[in-house]
C-alpha cells in the first residue's frame, strides 16, 4: 500500500470530543434531563446538630401521611452502611443513633410532586440529645488513619546547620460541578433496581447498592448518565445519593428521582480536607539539603469516606520533588463534627505540596538563596530516590518542565497605579499517576474489548467520561492500535450490567492504566484478524503490574506509584494594598505529561485543574458556624469566573513513560498542586510577607501587611 | 399564554408564576436549559429572551407572554451547527458540557451586541457563566476565533 494512503493516526491529534456535537446542541442528556414516566420525587431530610442523638422522631398527624413514601433506618433490607473503607458511614441514622455531622441524613420522603413533598418535611420534627462537638484538630481524638514515612535519620540541630521552621494551613473546597448530584431509581423485575445517575465509578455504586439493599450482582444496575463534572465529589458521595433513590423507588414502587439542589449539595456532601503541615527542615548554609520533618493532620469530618488514601496520597507527596538523604512524614487523619471530606482532586497532595513548595522558600529566605536555584539544587532527577525510596528510573521531567516554564513567563510589567503591587512566584511539583503503592495490583481493573461482524469495534469499560474526554481517548489509541479510522470505534455505555470493572475513574489513572490496557486489547484484536480469524471476537485484558515495581504497604517504602507526572507553574498576581484583593494576572505552566492524546483536551484539563487550584489560593473560603458551612450557597461561596481567571498558558511537554499508552502519564490531578504555593510566593514578591496559609483572602493579605 | 420558542409558538397552560427553567425543562421538553444554582448565580440556565441572556431561574413563566425565547436547542439551522458550537468543539471549550448551553447562548448575544470583541470584552461578556471545568481559556478562544 502506498505509505500515504494508510489512515492518519489519532493519537497526537486533536480530533473532535465524541460527545461533543451532543453538548452544544442540548442533546447530551444528564440525569435530570431524563423523562420517566411515573417517576416521584424525593427528598432527604437531615440532621441540623452536629453532634448527639436522635430523641425523637414525630410525625405531625395534621398533614396527610397516605400521601408520601417514607423510608427510614428500619426500611433498608441490607446493611446500614453506604460501603467505601470502613463503612462507618451509615445510609440513615439509625433509630436513637449517633448524629456525627450537621446534615446527616436521617429519613427519606417521596411524593407525586414537590409540593407535597415539602409539606411533608415541614410537618417531621426530629428532636435531639446534643453533644459537645469537636471542631478544632487540636482536641480530635478519633484517628481514621495515622502513618509514618521515614528515610535515613532526621538531623538534629548541629554546628553550621540551618534550621527553618514552619506551619502551613489549608482550607476546605467544594468540588463545585455545576450539575449538583443526582440518581434516579427504577424497580425492575425479579427484584432488580436500575439507579442512573451523575458519577464517577460505577462499581463503587454497584457495590454499595449491592451491601444495602442485599441484591445480587445482576439485581443491581447502575448506569452513569451525561455527568455534569466530578472532580472527585463524584467519587464516593454517589454511593450515598444512589442507595437513598433506590430504597425510596423500592418502597414506593416506582421509579423516583433524587436530584440535590445546589445548597443541598453545597451544604451535604464532601469537601477537600483541611488541615495543618508543620515543617522542619535542616540545611548546610551553602544550600545542601540534610532533612526534612514533616507533620501533617488533616481533618476528615464525621465519617471515614476515603480518608485514609488522601491521607496517603498527602503523606508520599508530602517531601515534594525533591531529592532529600533524610525525610521523616508523619501524618494523620482525625475524626471532627463537620460533614466528611472526601475526594477531590489532587487527594491530599495539593495541601502537602503546598507546604513542601513554600518551605522551599523559606530556606532560600533564609540562606539569602534565590529559590530558583535551590529548586535546581535540590529536585529530583533520574537516578534520585524519593521519600519512599523510589528510585526514578524513567521519563523525569523536573528540568524539562522547569526550563520550559521559565522561557514561556512573559517579562514582568512594572504596576503603574501605586496601590497595586505586582509579584511573580513559582513553584514545581510532581503528581503520581495511577492508584497509590498497590491499589493497582489489587484492583486488578479489567475491560472487554470486541471486533464486531460489521467491521467496528467496541470498548467495554466503567471508566466515566466527565468531561475530561474518556470516550474521545480511548477511541484514539483502540483507532491507533488497529490501524482503523477512529469511526470504526464506538463505547459500550457505562453500565455495570454491560461492561467489566476497569477501576474507578479517578487518581489520574483512566487514560494511563486504562488506556494501557484498551491499547494491549485492541493490538491483541488486531494480531488475531491478522492471523485470520473472523470477527466476532471478544476478548478480556486485565492490569499486570509491571516486574518492576514494589511497594511494602506495611513500611511505606519503595514503588509509591507506578510514574509521576512533572510540573512547573509561574504565576503573576497583582495585590491591591488598599483592599488586600489579589488578581492572579497571568498563569504559565509546563507540564511533563509523557505524551499528550489528545493535546487539546490535556491543555483543558491543565488549564481547568489550574484554575481551582487559583480558586483554592485566592477567593475559595468556606465559613464555619456550629459545625455547618455558613456560605453554603452559590452566592457566597464564589468561584472564579472568566473575569477573574488569568489567561493560562499551558506547555506540554513529552517526555514519554514506557508503560503508558504511546508514552502517556496521567496528569487530570496535577495541574491542582501548582499554582497556590506559586500565587503565596507572587503574594510575597508583590508585598514582601508571607501567607503560609490558603485561600489569602483581602481580610488575611490586609492582616498580614498590618502586622509587618 | 403564548410565546415564541426557537422560533415556534410554544403555548401553556399553568401558573405563570413558574420558572421559566421548570416549563422549559418539564413541559416543553427543552432540557437542553440546566439548572446549576437556581438563583442567578452560575448561569447554567440561560436563555436569550428578545436578544437579551436571562436567567431562566429567575423569571416567571407569564413574565415572558408575547416573547422572543431561544434557548441552546434554537441554535443550530436544522442541524447544522452555528460558527460558535463548531469553534466550541474545536477548540475544546466543551468538556463537561453543562454550561456550555448557557455559555453558548452568552456567548452568541455578546457577538451580535460587539462584532469584534476582545478577550476582555469576552470575559465581561461571559462573567455571568460559570464554567468548573476549562478555566475559561478555551471558551474564550473560541469564541474569539469566531470574530475572524
Amino acid at each position: 500500500m502506498c505509505p500515504s494512503l494508510t489512515p492518519a493516526t489519532a493519537v497526537g491529534r486533536s480530533v473532535p470530543r465524541r460527545e461533543g456535537a451532543d453538548k452544544v446542541t442540548g442533546r447530551a442528556r444528564y440525569t435530570d434531563d431524563l423523562v420517566i414516566p411515573g417517576a416521584w420525587y424525593g427528598k432527604t431530610v437531615r440532621s441540623t446538630v452536629p453532634a448527639g442523638r436522635i430523641r425523637s422522631i414525630t410525625l405531625d398527624p395534621a398533614f396527610e401521611w397516605s400521601q408520601v413514601v417514607m423510608v427510614t433506618a428500619g426500611d433498608i433490607p441490607g446493611e446500614n452502611v453506604v460501603h467505601l473503607i470502613r463503612d462507618d458511614q451509615p445510609v440513615l441514622a439509625r433509630a436513637g443513633g449517633e448524629i456525627r455531622h450537621r446534615e446527616e441524613p436521617i429519613l427519606l420522603l417521596a411524593a407525586a410532586d414537590r409540593a407535597t413533598l415539602d409539606e411533608a418535611a415541614r410537618h417531621i420534627r426530629i428532636e435531639y440529645e446534643r453533644a459537645e462537638p469537636v471542631f478544632e484538630l487540636s482536641e480530635a481524638t478519633e484517628v481514621y488513619a495515622s502513618l509514618e514515612i521515614s528515610k535515613g535519620e532526621v538531623v538534629e540541630r548541629l554546628e553550621g546547620v540551618e534550621v527553618v521552621e514552619r506551619s502551613f494551613r489549608v482550607g476546605l473546597q467544594e468540588q463545585l460541578y455545576i450539575e449538583p448530584q443526582g440518581f434516579i431509581a427504577i424497580p425492575e423485575s425479579n427484584g432488580a433496581i436500575r439507579v442512573i445517575g451523575s458519577l464517577q465509578c460505577p462499581f463503587y455504586v454497584h457495590r454499595a447498592l449491592k451491601r444495602a439493599l442485599k441484591l445480587t450482582d445482576a439485581q443491581a444496575i447502575v448506569v452513569q448518565a451525561e455527568t455534569g463534572g466530578g472532580f472527585g465529589g463524584k467519587e464516593e458521595y454517589p454511593s450515598m445519593v444512589a442507595i437513598h433513590a433506590a430504597l425510596l423507588a423500592r418502597k414506593a414502587g416506582r421509579p423516583v428521582r433524587l436530584i440535590y439542589d445546589r445548597h443541598e449539595d453545597l451544604a451535604a456532601t464532601t469537601k477537600r480536607h483541611p488541615g495543618v503541615i508543620k515543617h522542619r527542615t535542616t540545611v548546610k548554609k551553602d544550600g545542601t539539603l540534610l532533612s526534612q520533618d514533616i507533620e501533617i493532620v488533616l481533618d476528615g469530618g464525621g465519617y471515614c469516606t476515603l480518608t485514609p488514601v488522601v491521607l496517603s496520597r498527602a503523606a508520599i507527596h508530602a517531601a515534594g520533588a525533591y531529592s532529600c538523604p533524610n525525610v521523616r512524614i508523619r501524618a494523620r487523619a482525625v475524626a471532627t463534627n463537620t460533614p466528611p471530606n472526601g475526594a477531590f482532586r489532587g487527594f491530599g497532595a495539593p495541601q502537602s505540596l503546598f507546604a513542601a513548595e513554600l518551605m522551599v522558600e523559606h530556606v532560600a529566605e533564609r540562606l539569602g538563596m534565590s529559590s530558583l536555584d535551590l529548586r535546581r539544587k535540590w529536585m529530583l532527577r533520574l537516578g534520585d530516590t524519593t521519600a519512599t525510596g523510589q528510585k526514578l528510573t524513567e521519563s523525569v521531567g523536573s528540568d524539562l518542565v522547569l526550563d520550559a516554564a521559565l522561557s514561556a513567563a512573559p517579562p514582568i510589567r512594572p504596576s503603574a497605579h501605586p496601590p497595586i503591587r505586582r509579584g511573580r512566584g513559582l513553584s514545581l511539583v510532581f503528581h503520581g499517576s495511577g492508584f497509590t503503592g498497590s491499589g493497582e495490583k489489587k484492583l486488578q481493573g479489567t475491560i472487554g474489548f470486541e471486533a464486531l461482524a460489521d467491521g467496528t469495534f467496541r470498548i467495554l469499560t466503567a471508566s466515566t467520561e466527565i468531561g475530561q474526554g474518556t470516550k474521545t481517548i480511548f477511541c484514539q489509541i483502540a483507532a491507533d492500535a488497529l490501524g482503523v479510522g477512529i469511526d470504526k470505534v464506538v463505547l459500550a455505555p457505562q453500565d455495570t450490567s454491560l461492561v467489566p470493572d476497569s477501576g474507578p475513574t479517578v487518581a489520574s489513572r483512566t487514560a494511563m492504566i486504562v488506556g494501557r490496557l484498551v491499547q494491549e486489547a485492541a493490538t491483541d484484536v488486531q494480531a488475531r484478524l491478522q492471523r485470520g480469524e473472523k470477527a466476532p471476537i471478544r476478548l478480556q485484558k486485565s492490569y499486570i503490574q509491571p516486574d518492576s515495581l514494589h511497594w511494602d504497604e506495611t513500611n511505606y517504602r519503595g514503588d509509591a506509584y507506578p510514574i509521576y507526572a512533572w510540573a512547573c507553574t509561574i504565576a503573576d498576581v497583582d495585590v491591591d494594598m488598599n483592599t488586600g484583593e489579589v488578581r492572579v494576572t497571568d498563569l504559565v505552566t509546563a507540564v511533563d505529561c509523557g505524551k499528550a492524546i489528545h493535546p487539546v483536551m490535556a491543555e483543558g484539563q491543565i488549564e481547568g485543574g489550574s484554575l481551582q487550584a487559583v480558586g483554592w489560593a485566592t477567593i475559595e473560603e468556606i465559613k464555619m458556624k456550629d459545625g455547618g458551612y455558613q456560605n453554603d450557597r452559590l452566592a457566597t461561596y464564589l468561584i472564579p469566573t472568566a473575569l477573574d481567571a488569568p489567561r493560562i498558558r499551558t506547555i506540554l511537554v513529552e517526555n514519554p513513560y514506557s508503560h503508558g499508552p504511546s508514552g502517556a502519564k496521567g496528569i487530570g490531578e496535577l495541574p491542582m498542586d501548582g499554582p497556590a504555593p506559586a500565587i503565596i510566593a507572587a503574594i510575597h514578591d508583590a508585598t514582601g510577607v508571607w501567607l503560609d496559609e490558603v485561600p489569602a483572602t483581602p481580610e488575611k493579605v490586609l492582616a498580614a501587611c498590618a502586622s509587618r | 399564554m403564548r410565546f415564541t420558542l426557537n422560533g415556534r409558538t410554544a403555548t401553556f397552560e399553568g401558573s405563570g408564576a413558574r420558572r421559566l427553567l421548570d416549563v422549559l425543562r418539564e413541559d416543553l421538553g427543552a432540557t437542553g436549559t440546566k439548572e446549576g444554582c437556581g438563583e442567578g448565580e452560575c448561569g447554567a440556565c440561560s436563555v436569550i429572551i428578545d436578544g437579551e441572556v436571562v436567567d431562566s431561574c429567575l423569571v416567571a413563566v407569564g413574565q415572558v407572554e408575547g416573547c422572543n425565547v431561544t434557548t441552546v436547542e434554537g441554535l443550530a439551522d436544522g442541524g447544522r451547527l452555528t460558527a460558535l458550537q463548531q469553534a466550541f468543539i474545536d477548540y475544546g471549550a466543551a468538556q463537561c458540557g453543562i454550561c456550555t448551553p448557557g455559555m453558548l447562548l452568552a456567548a452568541h448575544v455578546l457577538l451580535q451586541h460587539t462584532a469584534q470583541p476582545s478577550a476582555d470584552d469576552v470575559r465581561e461578556g461571559l462573567a455571568g457563566n460559570l464554567c468548573r471545568c476549562t478555566g475559561y481559556t478555551k471558551i474564550i478562544d473560541a469564541v474569539l476565533a469566531c470574530t475572524k
